[in-house]
């Protein structure tokens, strides 16, 4: 056989051997986190999550977020138009990998604001705000204070409630998790225990679809 | 030293191991980053540098047949070595972690898989640059002669 076509074959057959080991192994990944979310459903919920929808939704949208993190943001609007064009089947929930420096300060106010049952309308004034507040090489996160103004906090007392040791246990617990099933970039989405393993608007839209396919037949 | 000459026979072979070895590497060294999420500290990533254009390298000198190929080698093959080296120092508790460059981000002594109890990821990385050494060593000296 000729030299060059030693070395084009073994080109050719390590990377055959990479695409399907890379694809043996996601699929292996997600059995295994389907296991898990059968046997050790608390990881994906806890008692503490912030959950958005119908109580009796069958499709659990799990979300590792950072309020901080650009991406979150942008997915957020999408994420509820999915849940609009479902009324009742999605059930969201949120869960912190507060990943970029700084970024459980805003998760404390998160939840300081969950206390005044303000938690959503919040959250979708940080990710409005996010560009001014969460610049990379200038952070400025006392910004957000002049936004929040509008959400009609009682700002005062979120700054007593930021502080609580309870919020600090949360994002512990959370990034926990989040190691467990291996989320190491937000934001980190899973339906019904299943991985969003390719990451993209339609993937995750297909993802949840061939769930509620599954949960809501016919 | 003389004009480059042509590689022939057993040394033809010699550098397709090299080959096959930093390929093998690469491949391994992206499946742990893209297919098992594990994101690389900073000394894994200079130590990337060093391997991944020696796939390029060796390939080039094996389709032109060319023996100069060590000579552009073995600087990279050096330098990856070097990192590997210092990471497993690290790794291994022999340089204390107080002076290792990587505080922020990922640590270089995070444990990720150990195979079959010993082998890290850092040693995979030093058995690769260590073998590849050896072999473009063994046709410097060939080469010379």
């Amino acid at each position: 056989m000729k030299k060059p076509l030693i070395l084009v074959i073994s080109a050719a057959l390590l990377i055959i051997l990479f695409v399907v080991g890379n694809a043996l192994y996601k699929h292996k990944q997600s059995e295994k986190l389907g296991f898990l979310a059968q046997d050790e459903a608390e990881l994906f919920v806890r008692p503490h999550s912030a959950i958005l929808g119908s109580d009796t939704a069958k499709v659990y949208l799990v979300e590792f977020m950072d309020p901080a993190c650009e991406t979150c943001a942008a997915f957020s609007p999408f994420v509820k138009k999915l849940m609009d064009a479902n009324p009742g089947k999605i059930k969201l929930v949120l869960r912190y990998a507060p990943f970029h420096q700084g970024a459980d300060y805003f998760v404390r106010i998160l939840e300081a604001a969950k206390k005044q049952g303000k938690y959503w309308q919040t959250l979708t004034v940080m990710f409005q705000s996010q560009s001014y507040w969460a610049s990379h090489h200038n952070p400025r996160p006392e910004l957000i204070w002049h936004f929040l103004e509008g959400v009609g906090l009682d700002l005062e007392k979120i700054k007593q409630d930021m502080g609580d040791p309870a919020i600090a246990r949360i994002i512990e617990q959370d990034l926990a998790d989040a190691k467990r099933l291996n989320v190491t970039k937000t934001p980190g989405y899973f339906v019904n225990g299943k991985p969003l393993v390719t990451f993209g608007y339609r993937e995750l839209q297909q993802l949840v679809e061939q769930e509620l396919k599954v949960m809501y037949p016919g | 030293m003389s004009r480059s000459s042509t590689l022939t026979g057993a040394d033809w072979n010699f550098l397709f191991i090299c080959w096959l070895i930093a390929a093998i590497s690469t491949m391994g060294s992206i499946f742990f980053s893209h297919t098992m999420q594990f994101p690389p500290c900073v000394l894994c990533w200079y130590q990337r540098i060093f391997l991944f254009p020696l796939v390029f390298v060796f390939a080039t000198g094996l389709l032109c047949h060319d023996q100069a190929v060590v000579r552009y080698g073995l600087p990279l093959t050096w330098a990856g070595w070097l990192v590997a080296l210092y990471h497993n120092l690290l790794y291994g508790g022999i340089i204390p972690e107080s002076i290792q460059p990587c505080a922020q981000g990922v640590s270089c002594t995070e444990n990720y898989i150990e195979l079959f109890g010993f082998l890290s990821i850092p040693m995979l990385s030093l058995l690769s640059f260590t073998s590849i050494l050896i072999l473009l060593s063994i046709l410097k000296r060939r080469f010379s002669r």
